[in-house]
């Protein structure tokens, strides 16, 4: 743990190791009185991780895949029970009965619930949340995943360019979006939308369909895709009260899916449609998750938070193309490196007569259309 | 210490009055508990669901929650409106009632924030918020702005009555140096508090329904129609019910102030109603959704022309002045006009501001019954708060509740 904190954090001795000084009696082993009520910490703990955060924290979006169905009582004792877990992770870190997994569960839950802001994180408190995150999936599941905490590089500004003439609307993109991110497939979300609109109206949204289900192309129609602009200039983050959201050095706008409240002014500030809310507990199916994971990427949400499109930044900073890039059957879809002259985004932008949506609203968005 | 002795008394005296009292008393607090047993029932379904137990959608993202804490937060800022002539310009007539304005206030702030909490998608990480172990991001995020405002707001309508009620109850006479500082505060604060929230809104300019420079004073004409008004309407209760004096003199000059915020919301509405509809741009359509539907959507039409119509009986009757002073017409003008203000902020102004969505989507939203559920139980948790502190403040003011001097 670093020296300077820029935010404050309570220490129950749940770092120390067992072979210290467990318990405020100063004996490691049972014999005081505070080791009492050992027999009971364990479905202490779990009744109280259980009944307060629990759904939001101990599972940690990585539970997700579980549905593990609270009756309505305890979701009562939510209401009162933040005490408990307090006290039932001390009384834990007290008990040498309690087995060695559930111990470490507590602390991870502990360290997660109490960790900071992502945007503020050091490199080597990034590394401990995010080894917190896959060892937490490692001891409830068996399995593992890869998650990494890549910072934006130098010199790199990602920007995004969608060619009107080439799109079909097969809608890959869409498909390889929600797999590549693990997006909830009960709601059926989806960050990118095609819109299908009318030949010979120009561009208008107001009669274009974003949920169409059939035969592409369709006769007299062309599509035009949508999706989170990264704006250089995000209103989004302007308004965020806890600096949950905010643009990274490389210009991805990016969420702390542990940090955010979920109190959605993000999402009336934005005038793309770019934000999606988990209204409940997303759902993936165990075989369907992607396990190459970034923290503010790809990796599993919980309900009650924000997320969008990152451009995939789990594949982006190690020099990939977006999923969506790569899915696209026709070529419509250009991503990359804005600064750098050689890349094919810059010849589009120098070529291409481009425009962007709402200009006139000083948001800047880092995604450009174009015609051949 | 002495202090502590006689608010230990306080508290445990006016423990004593708000259990006692009337059958009918009782029976309205066992309603409001039951409400609220209710409301409780219907939050803890919404945090096991999540959110999507509500009528909101990625579409339509703040609802029912929100509309009613931007209503409440004018009818608390409305409090002030009694403040300022009883205390700054020392106009006797509302003492007594300007307590019962700040009872009132506090009962909105409170459910303000609980509005607030209800519509978090992570209430458990609320302390997010909190400056100094949260990341608070001021002054750049309207939201904490407002925090800071309501929970000031807050502290200076409880520090003052409490302050005032506290003199009376040990038999001493408050001294204005103390107070009269605090109250020319308030006044302000009230103004802040209110402009505040209409920022919030205001700065948006991905929703041009919203991001119209006239929201802010148009917030501040409707608080100060509709909280004055129920401000009218409790203390018409409270005459009925207890022996607590308030002249009819006093209702009347808050009648006066009613009238004339209710004619300058209509002022301004008419100027809000030019400009979307003489000249309408693609920005107007939000309005034409709400006025007259779009493509077909009608969901909010008998909402608006009803709360136009009443806004507009009332304003009309009220600006007669012999109507005004017959207290039974008077009753009658401040009800339409506080459900007229409720729709207007409510259904009338966050809705639309979502529809048509930021491509031209219409989705409409309709609350669930759960989010009604939670909506009545928060109001009857502001009705059962006002009504433990009016009835304290009452039982202190009347002189009932004094502290029994010991020898110590
Ligand atoms: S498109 Fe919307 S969500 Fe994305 S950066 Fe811009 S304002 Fe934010
Ligand atoms: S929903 Fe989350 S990211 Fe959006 S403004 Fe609120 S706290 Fe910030």
């Amino acid at each position: 743990m670093s020296e300077k904190k820029k935010w404050y954090s309570l220490d129950l001795g749940l770092n120390r190791k067992k072979s210290d000084t467990a318990c405020g009696c100063g004996k490691t082993e049972g014999g005081c009185g505070s080791h009492k009520p050992e027999m009971t910490d364990d479905a202490f703990l779990e009744a109280a991780v259980n009944a307060s955060i629990g759904e939001e924290v101990r599972k940690d979006g990585f539970e997700q895949v579980f549905d593990v169905k609270m009756d309505r009582r305890s979701a009562f004792k939510k209401l009162t029970a933040s005490l408990l877990i307090g006290a039932g992770a001390v009384s834990t870190s007290c008990s040498v009965i309690s087995g060695d997994d559930t111990k470490e569960k507590a602390q991870i839950d502990w360290e997660e619930q109490f960790k900071g802001n992502y945007k503020l994180m050091n490199d080597e408190e990034k590394k401990a949340t995010v080894d917190r995150l896959m060892r937490s999936y490692e001891l409830r599941t068996g399995k593992n995943i890869s998650m990494t905490h890549e910072n934006a590089e130098e010199d790199v500004l990602f920007g995004y360019a969608f060619n009107i003439s080439k799109c079909q609307g097969y809608m890959d993109c869409v498909n390889a979006c929600i797999e590549e991110n693990n997006q909830d497939r009960n709601s059926q979300m989806q960050y990118i939308r095609i819109h299908e609109m009318k030949d010979g109206k120009g561009f208008n949204f107001n009669e274009a369909d974003d949920n169409y289900y059939h035969e592409v192309p369709a006769e007299g129609h062309f599509y035009m895709g949508t999706q989170c602009f990264h704006c250089d200039n995000p209103p989004c983050v302007e308004v965020c009260p806890v600096q949950a959201t905010w643009r990274e050095d490389d210009g991805l706008v990016v969420i702390d899916y542990d940090w955010c409240v979920g109190c959605r002014y993000c999402m009336a500030a934005c005038p793309y449609d770019g934000r999606r809310f988990n209204w409940s507990k997303p759902e993936v199916p165990e075989n369907e998750i992607n396990k190459n994971q970034h923290y503010l990427g790809n990796r599993m949400r919980k309900k009650g938070v924000m997320e969008k499109c990152t451009f995939c930044v789990q594949r982006s900073r190690k020099g990939q193309n977006p999923a969506c890039v790569e899915a696209c059957p026709t070529g419509a879809r250009i991503f990359g490196n804005l600064l750098d002259p050689n890349s094919t985004i810059r010849w589009v932008l120098e070529n291409k007569k481009v425009f962007r949506l709402k200009e006139d609203l000083g948001t800047e968005p880092k995604f450009w259309y174009f015609m051949d | 210490m002495r202090r502590f002795k006689v608010f230990k008394n306080l508290v445990i005296d006016s423990l004593d009055t708000i259990t006692k009292g009337s059958r009918k008393y009782h029976i309205w607090m066992a309603f409001l508990t039951f409400v609220m047993l209710v409301g409780m029932y219907c939050y803890s379904m919404q945090l096991q669901h999540g959110l999507s137990v509500t009528g909101m959608s990625d579409r339509v993202s703040w609802g029912l929650y929100i509309s009613n804490f931007t209503f409440l937060v004018g009818v608390a800022a409305a409090a002030v409106m009694l403040v300022m002539p009883t205390y700054v310009l020392k106009d006797i007539d509302f003492k007594q009632s300007v307590i019962m304005g700040e009872g009132i206030a506090v009962a909105a702030l409170i459910m303000c924030l609980a509005f607030v909490i209800a519509d978090m998608g992570g209430p458990s990480v609320l302390w997010h918020m909190i400056p100094g172990i949260g990341v608070f991001n001021f002054p750049n995020s309207m939201l904490t702005w407002d925090v800071i405002v309501l929970n000031g707001y807050l502290f200076l309508n409880l520090s003052i009555p409490f302050y005032i009620l506290f003199r009376r109850y040990q038999g001493k006479v408050p001294n204005p140096k103390v107070y009269i500082p605090g109250a020319i505060l308030s006044v302000l604060w009230a103004v802040a508090i209110h402009l505040v929230t209409a920022f919030l809104y205001q700065g948006l300019q991905a929703r041009p329904f919203w991001n119209n420079a006239l929201l802010g004073p148009r917030f501040l004409a409707s608080a100060f129609a509709a909280g004055p008004a129920l401000i009218i309407l409790v203390l018409a209760v409270i005459r009925s019910f207890t022996s607590f004096k308030i002249e009819d003199k006093t209702l009347n000059k808050i009648a006066m102030i009613v009238t004339v915020a209710a004619q300058i919301n209509i002022i301004m509405l008419v100027s809000e109603l030019f400009k979307e509809f003489y000249a309408p741009t693609h920005h107007s359509e939000s309005a034409y959704y709400l006025f007259f539907g779009l493509d077909g959507k009608t969901a909010l039409l008998p909402w608006i022309w009803t709360a136009i119509t009443m806004n507009v009986i009332a304003t009309a009757i009220l600006t007669i002045g012999k109507l005004r002073k017959n207290l039974k017409v008077l009753y009658f003008c401040c009800a339409l006009l506080f459900v007229a203000i409720w729709i207007e902020k409510g259904f009338g102004l966050i809705v639309p501001g979502f529809i048509p969505g930021p491509y031209g989507k219409i989705i409409e939203y309709l609350p669930t019954k759960i989010e009604v559920g939670v909506t009545l139980g928060i109001w009857a948790m502001g009705a059962f708060v006002f009504t433990v502190l009016a009835k304290t403040a009452i039982g202190i003011e009347l002189g009932k509740l004094r502290y029994k001097k010991k020898t110590s």
